[in-house]
């Protein structure tokens, strides 16, 4: 492990508003965070770059007083401090926008906001505050009505609301985790724009994120954590993407493009004018026409919420569309239930993978036949033959190398990455036409999302049609071969993969449509 | 249609809804924090027995309703302690106590069965506006304290909820325990104080059956009401006010059901009440307004931080 | 708190099978303790008491048929909520459900016309019916409008009791001299055979056993178990699944409840010989069933042992009453406190207590952000 020059401890000490020392977090089975120091000067913004699972949410949930370290001090303008709430670090001023917003969506905003504010009045708590949101909004760009209910927000929206609330508590420092992972790229250029703002003004903002390019952005200092210890931090000024990938990555990283051969000219599944309702009644996909080749992978970009979810219960049967046609190797599946497509040859893996592509508390080898077990081999008329099964799994735990004790054992027990494996291991079994893969490597250790995209790589040689819808542009790019992407509903357009660039894709997914014509515009801010 | 009967409808519904809005709205307050209690028959028989039974040997019926509401509270404690410190199936928890309430509530009153209650609660009737026509014999005459002041309770309740801090912190630990949490709120204690004052609820509805409207002991005397109040409380979208008129509704439909008998066979009758519950919980389930009504969303959830 | 004394808790992640039975057995010790306590408060040596209940339960030949057939219904219904719980559909209309069968089976003995050797049978497979149909409503409006079924279920209860009371007292009404309500009595063809000169009705007992090991098969080796248990244990990936929630929902609740059905059937036709008054046919049997179930924790088998349990705490409660003057709800309290204590006894199943203050790290890896 590298570790770069410490910065001088009393020179640090004095200068900075935060400072964490020799952090040490333990849980059950893993250390997350090891001996970690890392501090933070009033008006910079200080970003804390790892891959899922470096320990970065570990140490800003420690700063925030949710948990407590095992070892370690922490230090506010050279004052030793010991949060044991929420509440302790709050008034202490610290603030944190958390990656899953911590709102109560029932209420509204102003109430939200007051919650935990001191000197909300007992009676009529959001009279007067609602004023102040509206004077802060404006000062800082973060527009939102006090009296929107949460859950008719937008994400962004929410988001604008997390940090107003930081900042009307008193926030001096402001802990932003994955604050892009919600927005488009527009919305992201307004949010650096916000930072800006509050650097100005003195704030201090620890801004955590697994993107390079944004951190090179926004940030004066760098700090690189890798499985949970401190590999490196760097200046901005100094410091090169390739240089903090390979802090990151702990090797030198080539983004590969292997393909092998072309696409086939014949559509595995074409869409043709769909429209979905989601759950709420509202119409989340448009008019969708597209194609997806036999051996080609079709890559779906996009910020989650525009679509991409009602497009992949369309596709395998969870929810239908109530205008349009799915057609299947030229075979109509539009009405098919999740059961009829999947008999019709659809793979699905799920993006909620603990909750809806296995049953925890059942083995492995009962959810290895999660999806067939009504089938032959599996069931013989009304009753499951458990020799086959075993067979079945005894083979499939071999050949995706999934490791666990035996197939007996309960599939919660398995890491992330094994229970992937089960999954892939089920769903491609069955020769399937067409895979679709909904975030697939989200929350993978990198030789597990490693072993998945082989996997969607060699059915795409075997000629099945492959739909990866991903958050990750750089993993599309690898992978796809043309890059479709959702917005509001609607498709905005399908580019080639390897021609795309990465600025036309992120005005796509903002909703700016694309001619040939507009490239050389530049993006406009929205 | 004859005036007399409407007049009495009303007055007999009125005082039959009383037991049923303490208990539902004891029930919304812990619902509302996140926190389904099935043990509200258990603690109003408890409360019945014990009001009765402290109201029987000190004479003083008031007396009576204080402990009821006590031991309404201490069942409800222990609930509480169930499903949010030991983190068990809440379901199960207050069935638990329904089924023991009922069985020791048996047991204390054995003594106690049919014996009429020296002391009763009396009526009261509001002087002046008793005496309007129609609304007066209606509303304001021959009523229990107790029932305008379920009214009074609900009005504040329903004030409280909406338009104080308490209120919001309530529905927040309901809607989102981990935003409360995160905002300093103990989670906990909010759910056992809300839990509790369910209990409580629970108990003064039941003495008030026993001190007031039916002065007097018999096994079982709350019949089920317990389990009507809780579907009130989804029936009324866990809002106070709405209580008030669901509970309302409720009390005339079992009113009509004993007033009807020379034209409708007693018993069918009887169960029209529990039938129409059912109904209620349809329209409930088919009418559901989007997100903008509902159970609140941490519902029947345990708590634990560090599940996030 | 702990860690003061050199303790911790640690989240237990898959609780092996005989710390489960072991601590469920101290539960009920805990209750029957208690139980003692009350005794005790009632002015009766606990001991002396728990002697002469065992004496006249377990050495006393007929003590013994006594519980079994108290046991009865509590194992034909436990069965069928052990059944329901698997799929997280939470029956409380256990109850109710016994009276549908009761009445079926009544209304078949008392009016239709059929050989005798055929009415038993005919009476068993209506009650099974009118049972599973008594659970229909509150099965489809779960599946089909999320209506919570344990209020639904209760509701069902209350209408089958007053169903019953309207039709001993109009209807159905029989002769009656004692000033009781209740049906005339069946055809003596019609009762069911008993063990020797006991009330041990045998052949509701076998179909009891033999639901037991039907349950068990169908869990394990079944399709529609294996569906079931999907069901309850994650309903997202059900669907994901493919899994035809109303037909799985439908057909459980016929079994569910038809097997509370079955024991309404073995309780007029077995015991009574007539439709009487609802509260002295199920006793309260539906409510105590639940507990079968729960202290069965899932396996169909085991609510037999349970509900031979229960059926022991109901055959005490008589022999409380009579040999010791001890009123008869305290069965209603003694259940309860068993209930309270197997619930209080979970969170020890999911935690254990470990000595030392760190966790020793282990090869498994742990997502952690």
């Amino acid at each position: 492990m590298i570790r770069a020059a410490a910065p001088t401890p009393t020179a640090v000490k004095t200068a900075s508003l935060l400072s964490m020392e020799n952090i040490s977090k333990r849980f059950p089975g893993v250390l997350a965070n090891d001996c970690v120091s890392f501090d933070v000067r009033a008006g910079e913004v200080h970003a804390l770059l790892g891959e899922n699972g470096a320990g970065k949410t570990t140490l800003m949930n420690i700063l925030y007083g949710l948990y407590s370290p095992d070892e370690g001090e922490v230090r506010l303008s050279g004052e030793l401090v010991n949060f044991r709430s929420p509440k302790d670090a709050m008034n202490r001023g610290i603030g944190l926008v958390a990656q899953h917003f911590h709102l109560a969506r029932r209420h509204t905003v102003a109430e939200n906001i007051a919650l935990g504010l001191k000197g909300t009045p007992f009676l009529f708590p959001v009279r007067e505050l609602s004023e102040r949101i509206r004077k802060l909004g404006q000062k800082y760009g973060l527009a939102v009505d006090p009296n929107a209910r949460v859950w008719q927000l937008s994400p962004g929206e929410q988001q604008r609301v997390e940090i107003l609330k930081a900042l009307i508590q008193g926030a001096k420092i402001l802990i932003l985790d994955e604050p892009t992972s919600v927005l488009t790229p527009q919305e992201a250029e307004s949010l650096f724009k916000v930072l800006e703002q509050m650097k100005a003004e003195g704030e201090a903002v620890i801004f955590i994120s697994h993107k390079l390019d944004e951190v090179m952005t926004i940030a004066e200092r760098v700090t690189v954590l890798r499985k949970g210890a401190v590999v490196g931090m760097l200046e901005k000024k100094g410091a090169s993407p390739s240089q903090l990938a390979q802090l990151m990555m702990g090797r030198k990283v080539t983004p590969l493009r292997q393909k092998s051969k072309p696409p086939l000219e014949k559509a595995a599944l074409s869409l043709n004018d769909v429209w979905v309702r989601n759950s709420r009644g509202v119409e989340a996909l448009k008019g969708v026409s597209l194609e997806i080749r036999q051996g080609e992978i079709l890559g779906v970009a996009g910020v989650a919420g525009n679509g991409q979810g009602e497009l992949i219960e369309a596709l395998t049967g969870l929810h239908q569309p109530h205008r349009g046609t799915i057609s299947l190797k030229g075979k109509d599946v539009t009405t098919l239930s999740a059961k009829g497509l999947f008999e019709a040859g659809v793979a699905h893996i799920p993006e909620d993978r603990n909750h809806m592509g296995i049953v925890p508390s059942m083995s492995v080898a009962e959810n290895l036949v999660l999806r067939q077990y009504r089938y032959a081999p599996f069931a013989r008329g009304e009753m499951l033959d458990w020799k086959e099964v075993t067979r079945f799994a005894d083979t499939s735990i071999k050949d995706y190398e999934v490791a666990t004790p035996s197939k007996d054992t309960l599939a919660r027990l398995l890491s992330g990455g094994n229970v992937q494996k089960l999954i892939l291991a089920r769903e491609l079994s069955g020769d399937p036409k067409l895979v679709v893969a909904a975030h697939p490597t989200y929350g993978l250790d990198v030789s597990a999302a490693a072993l998945t995209h082989n996997l969607l790589l060699r059915q795409r040689e075997r000629g099945a049609g492959v739909l990866l819808v991903s958050e990750d542009l750089d993993e599309l790019l690898k992978l796809a071969d043309r890059i479709a992407v959702l917005f509001a509903g609607k498709l905005m357009g399908i580019v080639d993969a390897e021609t795309a660039d990465r600025e036309q894709l992120g005005l796509m997914m903002a909703g700016v449509e694309q001619g040939l014509g507009d490239r050389g515009r530049g993006s406009e801010s929205v | 249609m004859d005036v007399g009967l409407i007049v009495s409808t009303i007055a007999r519904a009125l005082a039959f809804s009383t037991p049923l809005l303490w208990a539902a709205l004891g029930e919304i307050y812990a619902e509302r924090a996140g926190v389904v209690n099935l043990g509200v028959e258990g603690m109003m028989i408890l409360g019945a027995v014990m009001g009765f039974i402290v109201g029987q040997s000190t004479g003083s019926p008031w007396l009576g309703l204080l402990v009821a509401a006590g031991v309404g509270g201490l069942a409800a404690l222990l609930h509480a302690f169930i499903s949010i410190t030991l983190r068990a199936n809440q379901y199960v928890s207050g069935l638990a106590i329904t089924i023991f309430g009922l069985g020791l509530s048996g047991l204390l009153g054995r003594n106690f069965v049919g014996v009429p209650l020296n002391n009763a609660m009396g009526f009261v009737n509001l002087p002046g506006l008793s005496s309007l026509p129609i609304i007066g014999p209606a509303l304001f005459t021959n009523q229990y304290l107790l029932t305008y002041l379920g009214l009074i309770v609900a009005a504040l309740l329903w004030f409280v909820l909406y338009y104080t801090r308490l209120g919001m912190t309530l529905r927040t630990v309901g809607e989102s325990p981990v935003a409360a949490d995160v905002a300093g709120i103990n989670v906990i204690r909010v759910r056992y104080l809300a839990v509790v004052f369910g209990g409580v609820m629970a108990g003064i509805a039941g003495a008030y059956l026993s001190l007031a409207y039916r002065p007097s002991w018999g096994e079982n005397m709350t019949n089920g009401m317990g389990w009507i109040a809780l579907a009130l409380a989804i029936f009324a979208l866990w809002d106070p006010l709405r209580a008030v008129g669901a509970a309302f509704l409720f009390g005339a439909f079992f009113t009509l059901s004993f007033s009807l008998q020379s034209v409708f066979n007693p018993q069918l009758l009887t169960l029209m009440p529990y039938v129409f519950t059912i109904v209620a919980l349809i329209i409930v389930a088919l009418g559901k307004g989007g997100r903008a009504f509902g159970a609140p969303e941490a519902l029947g959830q345990p708590y634990e931080r560090g599940e996030r | 708190m702990l860690e003061r004394f050199g303790y911790r808790l640690e989240p237990r992640v898959n609780p092996p099978g005989h710390i489960v039975f072991l601590i469920t057995l101290a539960a009920v010790a805990i209750a029957l303790f208690l139980t003692g306590v009350l005794f005790a408060v009632f002015g009766v040596n606990p001991f002396q008491a728990y002697g002469t209940i065992l004496n006249k339960t377990l050495f006393n030949f007929r003590g013994f048929t006594e519980v079994v057939r108290k046991a009865i219904p509590l194992i034909l219904a436990g069965v069928g909520l052990v059944l329901a719980f698997r799929a997280q559909f939470w029956n409380i209309g256990a109850e109710g459900q016994i009276l549908a069968g009761a009445v079926a089976a009544s209304g078949f003995a008392l009016f239709v016309p059929l050989p005798p050797f055929l009415m038993i049978p005919a009476m068993f497979l209506a009650g099974f019916i009118a049972g599973g149909l008594w659970g229909f409503l509150p099965a489809l409006l779960k599946v089909r409008l999320g209506v919570n079924e344990i209020i639904t279920t209760l509701m069902m209860n209350y209408i089958a009791l007053y169903i019953v009371r309207w039709l001993i007292n109009g209807p159905w009404k029989g002769q009656s001299t004692t000033g009781f309500s209740y049906s005339e009595k069946f055809e003596r063809a019609f009762w069911l055979p008993t063990l020797g000169t006991t009330r041990l009705h045998w052949p509701t007992l076998a179909i009891g056993i033999l639901l037991a090991l039907f349950v068990t098969f169908l869990l394990a080796r079944m399709k529609l178990g294996f569906e079931i248990r999907i069901m309850g244990e994650s309903p997202n990936a059900a669907r994901y699944a493919g899994i035809n929630f109303f037909k799985t929902t439908m057909l459980l609740i016929l079994f569910s409840a038809g097997a509370a059905g079955l024991a309404g059937v073995g309780e007029v036709a077995g015991i009574h010989h007539r439709l009487v008054e609802p509260n002295s046919i199920s006793l309260g049997y539906g409510y105590t069933a639940i507990i079968v179930a729960l202290l069965a924790r899932g396996n169909p088998l085991a609510a037999i042992g349970s509900g031979l349990f229960l059926g022991w705490v109901f055959a005490s409660g008589d022999i409380m009453r009579v040999s010791l003057g001890i009123p008869s709800q305290m069965t209603g309290v003694v259940s309860g406190l068993i209930l309270l204590c197997i619930i209080c006894a979970e969170p020890f199943m999911r935690y254990r207590l470990v000595r030392g203050s760190s966790p020793p790290l282990s090869q498994t890896e742990t997502e952690v952000a």
